[in-house]
């Protein structure tokens, strides 16, 4: 065959399978949207599930996913961005450093089922939490804590060296180099990658079965008491989360709207997770623009 | 001008609190893998150091029956499964995720990226219970209808999993063609060579060790996803005869069994066993990346 | 040779001064004299020194890892490369501009107010005057004194590098060091900075790093002239330009003029 057709043969099959994958994505969000808004409504989304009879809603398996994300965030960007800067501003090349970089690579590449264990082992076991939201939490922050770390380094490796030159020059400490010059140049892009995590948080169901629970108490969302054990507040109850109501209501399942509450708690997922793909993008142009003041970017 | 550094000055406190902070998130770092791998490793081994079962009888024993009078705890159809699944996963998504990288960097560069990175990323922020959902109620009735068997197994579960890790695959190897320096291509194209023999010839090799790594780090993550396997593979704990039959993974044993055993039990211990084969396994995955990495330097 | 050890030390000097990067040493024994409310400028081709020099006046060089610095460098009798130097406090006597503008991404007022406001001036009022006298010592309070609020990265290049003057003289410092501060500017914009440069001198010292000739001869009161680290030939800017003692300087001048 003559180089030229080959070339036309090759470019058609590498364009037809990048198109496969569009088309993939489309058929996914297609299908779940499709099997699932028309299962979606105020009720479902708000009221408590049912386990034999149909109609069982959602609600408070959306509630503890929101609550346990906010939690995990909480105790994970404080500790993301203190590791991260160090890796980044302070870490000189050497033996520590490369070290630090390995844990941190090996931890995101655990299995979250094995982070799970880790959970259930430690967390719920030896500290005694038991199956609960902070327990949940805890375990989310070990999955999410190399994420966020590796978020900061880059935010802050991507910020121009001459900031930090320029306040050197003006007899900054390093420390508020850190806080006041280099970080508000750096926000965005933590932000940015902050929201996508919490998105990746907000679907994730294997790191909590063992940890978070697969049961939620009936709750009482007028007790706002977060000493109260049916008040939603209360970090100390178990909470199955959306996602991991997903896989319980797919295997074990045996209300006779399983399937439909399964696609309808599908979509809801997919579109949190949409969401957050879209303030992602949305909340780091602008605060771009608050932080740096400027009308134009450049 | 006083200069000497005696007295303690705001910006020895500043940095000070700076540097006790970081410290803190990095040792926190440091404290979390340590007893991960403490933990799950001296979990793991008490199937082996409290006599119920050797080693080799695990690894490469056949017959899992934990709760017969005369338990087995043969774990090799668990560890075929897990390797099976990736395996196949890798070959379905490697070319699939090659050809979008091309798209992206090397066909259509400005519109491609555009298209193909949106994409990339939501396919990557789909949650594994929502890939799961989609496999049990889309791929396995596809292949039940269209196939022999009974649609769950091997192949649904790789299916589901090529999906999962394109977008890995795929970001690492269009980074990789994109930082590939353009006079390389330019002198390929001045010599006369299409594209097709540009890329084959010039574009892949050069970038081969960094396709493998995405390759390897798409791996990874199969090996070790649990739920949306789990929901699709059939789980019956025999070494799979042919693609289309039921069989297990590590994940998929781990999630289903862990709830249901008591601590400290045979059963439990040898689930930890596979818990500990999954921590292993990271580490070799991790060291793969790694000595490809080192090869790319070069 | 100008003056190199002298039993008389100017205020403000460098002493045998060498700094390594591991085993390289990029700087050899170098004693210069800044005298007060003069420009020295200092020349040579690139990769001769002259920038790592300059870094290391206010040790900006410390921030480099694996760079050490031998030698002294003399402030009013203090010898400020000596270990337990407050750095920190140091470079606040030291003003530093860099080739590329670099203001911060914040507004053109909070890039001036933000040094004083840390080193301890309080009230908005002081800091108003600070912002408006270095704006105006840097020639650039009438271009941009409606719209302090604005982003500094709004301005254009050479509005920038001025800026970051006015950023560096809002800290009251007794020594500026510019590295190449025109040299990514157009025309205009660097006929102003040379300005600023000469009305400048009156209240501190400036050290230089130029690459143009001309620009040395028009705004230095001293040249010094760098080659492979060594310090070649210093003396008053007209006799270096005029009657340079050594042959290589002569060459270097020239080849730059012609």
């Amino acid at each position: 065959m003559k180089p030229r057709t080959v070339n036309k043969i090759a470019t058609s099959l590498i364009v037809f399978f990048a198109l496969l994958i569009v088309a993939i994505l489309v058929g996914l969000l297609g299908y779940i949207l499709f099997r699932g808004l028309s299962h979606i409504s105020w009720d479902f989304l708000f009221s408590a599930p049912q386990k034999i009879r149909a109609g069982g809603g959602i609600g408070p398996q959306l509630f503890n996913s929101l609550f346990l994300l906010v939690l995990t965030l909480i105790i994970t960007v404080p500790l993301g961005l203190g590791a991260g800067i160090y890796m980044a501003e302070y870490a000189r090349p050497g033996k520590i450093t490369g070290f630090i970089r390995l844990i941190v690579e090996v931890l995101s590449s655990f299995p979250s089922i094995v982070v799970g264990l880790f959970g259930l082992l430690l967390i719920v076991n030896y500290f005694n939490l038991g199956f609960s939201l902070i327990s949940g939490a805890l375990a989310l922050t070990v999955f999410n804590l190399p994420l966020m770390v590796r978020i900061t380094e880059q935010a802050f490796r991507s910020v121009p060296k001459q900031q930090k030159e320029a306040g050197f020059a003006l007899g900054l400490s390093k420390w508020k180099i850190v806080t006041s010059v280099l970080f508000p140049v750096a926000l965005p892009t933590i932000i940015t990658g902050t929201i996508l995590s919490a998105g990746r948080v907000f679907g994730e169901a294997a790191a909590l079965m063992f940890t978070a629970g697969m049961s939620s108490p009936r709750l009482d969302f007028t007790n706002w008491n977060p000493l109260s054990p049916n008040s939603p507040l209360n970090p100390f109850r178990p909470a199955e989360t959306l996602a991991v109501h997903i896989w319980k209501v797919n295997s074990e399942g045996i209300a006779p709207d399983a399937a439909q509450i399964a696609a309808g708690a599908s979509a809801v997922l997919v579109i949190m997770v949409l969401i957050f793909n879209l303030a992602a993008r949305y909340f780091g142009r602008f605060i771009y623009r608050k932080l740096t003041a400027s009308k134009r970017m450049n | 001008m006083k200069l000497k550094n005696s007295r303690i000055e705001k910006h020895h406190i500043e940095d000070f609190v700076g540097r006790t902070y970081m410290s803190f998130c990095v040792l926190l770092l440091i404290t979390i893998i340590v007893s991960m791998v403490y933990f799950v490793a001296s979990k793991g081994i008490s199937t082996f150091t409290s006599g119920d079962v050797s080693v080799t009888d695990f690894l490469f024993g056949t017959k899992w029956s934990p709760e017969a009078d005369t338990p087995s705890f043969g774990a090799f159809p668990f560890i075929t499964g897990s390797f099976l699944v990736t395996l196949l996963a890798a070959l379905i998504a490697s070319p699939l995720s090659l050809c979008a990288a091309l798209f992206m960097t090397e066909i259509v560069p400005g519109w491609g990226k555009k298209l193909l990175q949106p994409v990339i990323e939501l396919l990557a922020g789909i949650p594994s219970v929502v890939y799961g959902f989609i496999g049990l109620s889309v791929i396995v009735p596809f292949l039940r209808n269209n196939l022999p068997g009974q649609g769950i197994g091997v192949a649904a579960g790789a299916l589901v999993l090529s999906v999962m890790i394109l977008p890995t695959i795929t970001s690492v190897a269009a980074d990789a063609l994109a930082s590939l320096p353009q006079n390389l291509k330019e002198s390929s194209y001045a010599l006369g060579a299409t594209r097709w023999q540009t890329i084959s010839r010039v574009i892949i090799p050069t970038t081969f060790p960094a396709i493998m790594t995405g390759i390897v780090l798409g791996m990874a993550r199969a090996f070790g996803e649990a739920l949306a396997v789990q929901m699709v593979i059939g789980n019956a704990p025999f070494v799979p005869k042919s693609l289309f039959e039921s069989a297990s993974t590590l994940t998929s044993v781990i999630t289903l069994g862990m709830g249901n055993t008591t601590m400290g039990s045979a059963h439990n211990n040898a689930l930890w066993s596979m818990a500990l084969v999954l921590m292993l396994m990271t580490f070799v995955f991790v060291f793969f990346v790694r000595l490809l990495e080192r090869r790319n330097k070069i | 040779m100008g003056t190199s050890a002298t039993a008389v030390r100017e205020s403000f000097q460098t002493e045998d001064l060498s700094i390594f990067y591991g085993t390289y040493e990029a700087v050899k024994g170098i004693s210069l004299p800044f005298a007060e409310n003069t420009v020295t400028a200092l020349i040579g081709p690139s990769g001769c020194g002259k920038s790592t020099f300059l870094r290391s006046l206010n040790r900006m060089n410390d921030e480099i890892s694996g760079s050490t610095t031998k030698g002294s460098i003399w402030i009013d009798g203090v010898d400020i490369n000596a270990s337990g130097t407050d750095v920190i406090k140091l470079r606040q006597k030291i003003g530093m501009v860099w080739q590329k503008p670099n203001p911060f991404y914040k507004s053109i007022y909070d890039n001036i107010a933000f040094g004083p406001k840390y080193h301890g001036v309080k009230g908005k009022k002081a800091l108003d005057e600070i912002v408006e006298s270095s704006l105006r010592k840097a020639a650039l309070w009438d271009e941009v004194k409606d719209r302090l609020k604005d982003s500094a990265l709004a301005l254009s290049g050479g509005q920038q590098q001025r800026l970051c003057i006015a950023r560096a003289l809002s800290v009251n410092p007794q020594i500026l060091l510019l590295d190449e501060p025109a040299s990514a500017l157009d025309p205009v914009s660097t006929g102003k900075v040379e300005e600023l440069i000469k009305e400048l001198k009156e209240e501190l010292r400036i050290v230089i790093v130029t690459h143009n000739m001309q620009q040395a001869a028009r705004i230095s009161d001293y040249t010094a002239y760098f080659y492979l680290g060594s310090l070649v030939e210093y003396d008053k800017t007209d006799k270096v330009f005029t009657n340079p003692e050594n042959q290589m300087t002569q060459e270097y001048i020239m080849g730059r003029f012609g």
